[in-house]
C-alpha cells in the first residue's frame, strides 16, 4: 500500500463521493471519465495537490487525462518530485 | 483555409454528437411564447398545436399585452438600437430607470445592467476579485458561472451541492486569502431546489466571506412578494451580488445584471469586460422590463398563482405514480434515469400535444436521465390536466408508473 495513494484516494472519497454513493473507488477507478469528479469540481483536488504537497501544478499538467485516476496522479505527483 | 481535410474533420466530430446522442436540435415555434404555442419539429414536419412545459415564462410575463404595449411605447420613443456600449453613448434614461427599479425590487444598494446574464456572470467575478481571494461555488451552479470563474484571477474552489458542513470545511481551509466569495445558484435550474441561503449567509458572516447569488430561476416568483430566494430564506439586504436574468420571469427577453453592494456595482462599471465591450440592451427591452417590474411590484396575483400551480403539479405527477425531485418551485423533474427512456417518452408527449424535453448526461449526471417540467402562470388548469394525463399515459406506455428508482433502472438500464 502507498501512504501517498491513500491519501488521494481518502480525500477523492470524501470531497467528491455523497453519504449514500456506496461505488467503490480504488487506486484505477476512472475518476473523470467516469463522472465521479466534473472538469469543475476537479479544481477542488489540483487546491488540495498543491496544498498538501507545497506544489503549483500549472494547468498545461493539470488535464483531466493526469487527473483521471489515483494512479494517473501519482504519475502526475512524480514529476514534482513526490513520490509513494 | 477550410480545406477538405478540415471540414471532413469537422463532420467527424458532429457526426460523433449525433452517434453519442448529444446532437442538439431546435424546435422552431411559429407564435408568441405562451403556454399554447404552434411547433414545428422536427424541422421540416408539419405546424402543431402543444402546450409548453419547458418555458422559462414563470410569470407568463413573455406576451403580456402591458408589457408588449410598453415595448411598442419604448420603439417609438427612444428608437430601436443604440449602436453603442453603455459607457460612450449607449446609457439612455429608461436605462437608468431600469437599474433603480432593479434595485428596489431587489433591496440592493445598485444594479447595473448587462446584455444577458451569462454576461454578468461573466464579468462579474474577474471585476471584483484578485489573485489574493478565492471563489468558492457550489458544485452545481449554471455554466455561465463555471465560465465566470475562469476567466477571474482569483483561486477557485468548490463545495459538494448544498452542503453546508462541506462548505464550513472550505471557509475555514481559505482563511488566509484576502477575501472569500461563496457562490451559488437561488434556484438550481436542473433540480428545482433551492440553496439554503440563510445556512451560507451565516456561514459567510462567521468566516469573514461575501455572498454571491444568481437567482435567474427565481427572480420574481420566490419569495412571498416574488423578490427571490434571499426574500425566501430572510436575508433580504444580506447578499453582496445577486446577478439575474430579464430573460426568464422577468418579461423573458433578453438581458441581466448584476446587483448588490455599492462598491462591487462601482467595480462592474469600470472593469466588467462583457459590459464594458458589449452593445447596451436595447431600448424596447428596457421599457418592456420597467413594466414588468411596475407589474411585479403592485400585485403578487400572478407568482401566487405560479405557486397553487405549481402544488397542484407536484402532487398530480407524484400520486400518478411518476418520481419527482421534492422540492417548492416551478422546476419539476420526471425523473427517468434512462437517457433513452427520457428521449422516447418526451417524443411521446409531444405526439400527444406536450412540448418538454429530455435531459441526460452529460447535462445532468449519468443515470440522472429526465423529463424537466417547468409551470408558468400562463398556464391555466385545462393545460395542466391535460399535461398530467398525457404524462400519466406516456407513464403506463412505460410500464414505469408506480416504480421505484431501482426498479425502473433494472427495467430500462441507467
Amino acid at each position: 500500500m502507498s501512504a501517498l495513494k491513500e491519501a488521494v484516494l481518502t480525500y477523492v472519497k470524501n470531497e467528491y463521493l455523497e453519504a449514500d454513493d456506496d461505488r467503490e473507488v480504488t487506486y484505477d477507478t476512472p475518476l473523470i471519465s467516469s463522472g465521479i469528479v466534473d472538469s469543475f469540481s476537479m479544481v477542488s483536488l489540483k487546491v488540495f495537490l498543491e496544498t498538501t504537497y507545497s506544489i503549483s501544478i500549472p494547468d498545461a499538467k493539470a488535464t483531466p487525462e493526469a487527473f483521471d485516476s489515483v494512479n494517473n496522479i501519482a504519475v502526475l505527483l512524480k514529476e514534482f518530485g513526490i513520490n509513494e | 483555409m477550410f480545406s477538405p481535410e478540415i471540414r471532413t474533420s469537422y463532420q467527424q466530430q458532429l457526426g460523433d454528437m449525433q452517434s453519442q446522442g448529444i446532437f442538439k436540435q431546435e424546435r422552431v415555434i411559429c407564435s408568441p411564447q405562451d403556454a399554447d404555442i404552434e411547433a414545428v419539429f422536427p424541422i421540416g414536419s408539419e405546424m402543431k398545436h402543444v402546450i409548453n412545459m419547458c418555458a422559462n415564462n414563470y410569470l407568463g410575463l413573455s406576451s403580456h399585452p402591458e408589457v408588449i404595449a410598453a415595448a411598442h411605447a419604448g420603439l417609438d420613443s427612444h428608437g430601436y438600437g443604440m449602436s453603442s456600449v453603455r459607457f460612450i453613448c449607449g446609457t439612455q434614461d429608461i436605462h437608468k430607470e431600469l437599474e433603480k427599479k432593479l434595485t428596489e425590487f431587489l433591496g440592493t444598494e445598485d444594479t447595473i445592467l448587462f446584455p444577458s446574464c451569462m454576461d454578468a456572470n461573466g464579468g462579474v467575478f474577474e471585476a471584483v476579485l484578485g489573485e489574493q481571494d478565492v471563489m468558492i461555488a457550489d458544485r452545481l451552479v449554471h455554466a455561465s458561472i463555471v465560465d465566470g470563474m475562469r476567466l477571474a484571477k482569483a483561486q477557485q474552489d468548490t463545495y459538494k451541492h448544498s452542503d453546508m458542513a462541506h462548505l464550513e470545511q472550505k471557509l475555514q481551509l481559505h482563511q488566509d486569502k484576502r477575501a472569500r466569495l461563496i457562490i451559488t445558484d437561488g434556484s438550481f435550474s436542473m433540480d428545482g431546489d433551492l440553496a439554503k441561503l440563510d445556512q451560507i449567509v451565516e456561514l459567510a458572516e462567521k468566516y469573514n466571506a461575501m455572498v454571491f447569488l444568481d437567482d435567474s430561476h427565481a427572480s420574481g416568483f420566490i419569495g412571498k412578494t416574488g423578490r427571490g430566494t434571499h426574500e425566501h430564506c430572510g436575508v433580504l439586504g444580506r447578499i453582496d451580488i445577486i446577478t439575474t436574468t430579464l430573460g426568464k420571469a422577468l418579461g423573458g427577453a433578453s438581458g441581466g445584471c448584476v446587483s448588490g453592494r455599492r462598491e462591487l456595482v462601482e467595480m462592474c462599471r469600470q472593469k466588467a469586460r462583457p459590459y464594458l465591450f458589449s452593445n447596451t440592451v436595447p431600448p424596447v427591452v428596457a421599457a418592456g422590463a420597467i413594466r414588468v417590474i411596475d407589474l411585479i411590484s403592485s400585485t403578487t396575483e400572478r407568482r401566487d398563482k405560479l405557486e397553487k400551480s405549481t402544488q397542484w403539479w407536484r402532487e398530480g405527477l407524484t400520486k400518478a405514480g411518476l418520481i419527482i425531485k421534492a422540492g417548492e418551485t416551478p422546476i419539476v423533474p420526471v425523473m427517468l434515469f434512462n437517457a433513452k427512456l427520457s428521449q422516447d417518452f418526451a417524443r411521446d408527449l409531444y405526439d400527444l400535444g406536450i412540448y418538454a424535453v429530455g435531459f441526460f448526461f452529460p447535462v445532468v449526471p449519468k443515470a440522472q436521465a429526465r423529463i424537466r417540467t417547468q409551470i408558468s402562470a400562463a398556464h391555466e388548469m385545462h393545460h395542466l390536466e391535460k399535461a398530467l394525463d398525457a404524462f400519466t399515459k406516456v407513464g403506463e406506455k412505460y410500464g414505469i408508473l408506480g416504480l421505484t428508482k431501482a426498479e425502473i433502472i433494472a427495467k430500462y438500464g441507467e
